[in-house]
């Protein structure tokens, strides 16, 4: 388990405008949404593969990528849909993907664990825990390098804690004062284990070895999430890691169809007490948003998917030969000096 | 005349001329910008080029070759060096998982223009985690591209296309070759997948690439010497081979010895053997021979080293038992 939001930030209600956070809720609610229609589709066999799905820890996904500028970019993780949505991808090119289709955003090759779009800065999903750690790193050096004004993110779940990527991108982090932020998707689950028996240190204390500094957020307060966010991304943007820590929960399992028997009943049972969502929609009620305009952004919400998950039924199974032209870049390279 | 360069120098004077000749270009490894490189293959570079672009990483092998990934993701062209091999091993997800399948599993949004250089081999007595020849693990991944220049002209213009390629390409370096002397030529094609044909002979073609063809030319000699006109085909590029050049020179001569330093087994030879037999098995009057190391690792001592490396001797004996 994480340790208690009570050691996290925490951050008054009022303090973002009711625009902002009616914008992070449709975020929030569009990842809920395609996720739980992402569910459903796997049980019935519409989804080949393993899908990773991150019902419970929207807000993290809303709050961070919300904070980020055109410029920027991310790697992702195995349970990145809520990254890479919140980043815009097209819904209809995110579902034919996932459902492994012709005119899915990576041509049906990478499906769930590889979603990408390079062209929002997202680098991709990564099925290699750890693995996204690197790649946003090199990203920082090549932002600090081009000057771009960029800061590059990388989302990393606490299993990938325990690996070495982490502590070697901290250090040359540090070192060379990238533009990066660290984020920590903290759902106490490392896989199948709980993190406190995979993790001897505290990712605070880590970052202090390494000198860069650390916040702890409660990462189902998507306000929260938000502020931080935007600040440490500046801060980074400035010169100079930062790791943002964010406290949440996973419902579902590892992958879908994992039965989470290790898992005690009574925190299974407990998880929507912490609904990211039900708090946010308990924020823009208190706020004064009306609850017929949270239901008319759900259908709103729905509609879309609904639509998306029609174009990507109705899309051609990839090619072969299509697939295989895309090995190597096509290129007929004999340049002289 | 210009005047004769040195392997390593050629390796640095092709560095600095990608780097002169596009700003995206970068180095990155260990001790390659103030100390010049283990191997001084980076020497002159971070005065020529500043700390940006000639920058020394921490010893974090997995981690500033996936940083090399990432940074090609976001513009840039890095170089990056692993000092042997052999360190390799601790950088397999980001070539193999990373860089080799952004391309492939991005759908063709992408490619990653990096290289990674590193030496591999033996000669230096440098023992078994020092001097292994691991081509054919980057050979067996679709994605990645291999080089391993055998001269000191393909050192400078092998490692300009490998810069200039839009994939991957890991540049495999032979440490025994670095104090080697020899001419470049700027100007010269900058190909990808093109062998040369190193020696004109009729009567049996000797497949080989990097150190091994000094090796190979031993070989010719003698066997000339007796009136066996070898032909050396020197690949250069193991990943695409130049399956035309080595057909033709089959086509030609009806029998093949492949040599390389890689131990034999399951090797880059038996790639290419196969191939020969599938698809070139009219042409040949002889089995495909492989000369490559025992299935042991290399050692330490100079007895033991040179007994594993392929020399001329077993080159001959193998085109001699290929006309026998």
């Amino acid at each position: 388990m994480p340790s208690s939001a009570a050691q996290a930030d925490s951050i008054p209600a009022n303090s973002i405008p009711t625009d902002r956070r009616l914008a992070l809720h449709r975020t929030m609610q569009t990842i809920r949404a395609t996720e739980t229609t992402l569910s459903r589709l796997f049980a019935d066999g519409e989804i080949p593969g393993f899908i990773h799905l991150s019902v419970g820890q929207e807000a993290v996904a809303a709050g961070v990528v919300g904070a980020l500028g055109p410029q920027d970019s991310f790697a992702t993780t195995h349970r990145g849909h809520g990254h890479v949505l919140a980043r815009g991808v097209r819904l209809d090119l995110f579902f034919k993907e996932i459902m492994g289709r012709a005119g899915g955003i990576c041509g049906g090759r990478g499906g769930s664990m590889h979603v990408a779009d390079l062209s929002l800065g997202v680098l991709g999903a990564n099925g290699i825990v750890g693995a996204g750690l690197p790649l946003a790193t090199g990203s920082a050096l090549a932002h600090q390098t081009r000057r771009t004004g960029g800061v590059a993110v990388a989302f990393f779940g606490d299993g990938a804690m325990a690996e070495g990527a982490l502590h070697e991108c901290l250090n040359m982090a540090a070192l060379w004062k990238l533009p990066m932020v660290f984020v920590c998707e903290n759902n106490g689950w490392s896989e199948f284990s709980p993190t406190s028996t995979q993790f001897a240190a505290t990712l605070d204390k880590l970052g202090a070895a390494f000198g860069v500094p650390h916040r702890r957020v409660d990462g189902n307060d998507v306000a929260a999430v938000a502020e931080a966010a935007a600040e440490v991304v500046e801060a980074a943007r400035g010169g100079g890691p930062r790791i943002l820590e964010c406290l949440t929960t996973r419902w579902h399992g590892h992958f879908e169809g994992d039965p989470q028997r290790y898992r005690n009943a009574d925190e299974i049972a407990g998880l929507p007490q912490n609904d990211p969502l039900r708090r946010s929609a308990e924020a823009l009620l208190a706020a004064g948003v009306e609850e017929s305009a949270l239901a008319a952004l759900v259908d709103a919400v729905d509609a879309d998917i609904r639509d998306a998950l029609e174009a990507a039924r109705a899309d051609a199974l990839p090619d072969v030969d299509a697939a295989f032209r895309d090995v190597y870049t096509p290129t007929t390279l004999t340049a002289g000096a | 005349m210009p005047k004769p360069l040195r392997y390593v120098n050629a390796v640095a004077q092709a560095l600095n001329d990608a780097m002169a000749a596009d700003p995206a270009v970068m180095l990155m490894g260990e001790d390659v910008a103030a100390a010049g490189g283990p191997f001084k293959a980076t020497r002159g570079l971070l005065d020529a080029h500043g700390p940006e672009r000639v920058r020394d990483t921490p010893i974090s092998e997995a981690s500033l070759v996936g940083a090399a990934v990432g940074a090609a993701l976001t513009g840039m062209k890095p170089v990056v060096e692993i000092m042997f091999m052999d360190f390799v091993t601790l950088a397999m997800d980001a070539v193999v998982n990373q860089a080799a399948k952004a391309r492939f599993m991005f759908g063709g949004q992408c490619s990653v223009p990096m290289v990674l250089r590193t030496p591999h081999g033996g000669g230096l007595n440098a023992g078994p985690q020092h001097s292994q020849c691991l081509e054919a693990w980057f050979a067996h991944i679709p994605g990645l591209r291999v080089v391993c220049p055998a001269t000191v002209a393909d050192a400078y213009s092998l490692l300009r296309a490998a810069i200039e390629a839009p994939d991957p390409v890991v540049v495999v370096e032979n440490k025994a070759l670095y104090a080697l002397q020899g001419d470049i030529d700027v100007t010269a094609p900058r190909e990808v997948g093109k062998a040369r044909i190193d020696r004109a002979g009729r009567d049996a073609t000797i497949v080989t690439y990097g150190a091994t063809l000094y090796a190979a030319r031993a070989a010719a000699d003698r066997l000339a010497a007796e009136g066996i006109e070898a032909e050396i085909v020197d690949l250069r590029w193991i990943q695409p081979w130049d399956e035309e050049a080595v057909f033709a020179s089959v086509a030609k001569t009806h029998r093949v010895v492949i040599a390389h330093e890689a131990v034999q087994a399951f090797g880059v030879g038996a790639e290419i053997a196969a191939r020969i037999a599938s698809d070139a098995f009219d042409d040949l009057d002889a089995p495909v021979l492989r000369v490559g190391a025992p299935f042991m690792p290399i050692a330490f001592a100079k007895t033991l080293e040179a007994a594993y490396l392929p020399d001329a001797d077993r080159i001959v004996a193998a085109v001699k038992s290929t006309l026998a």
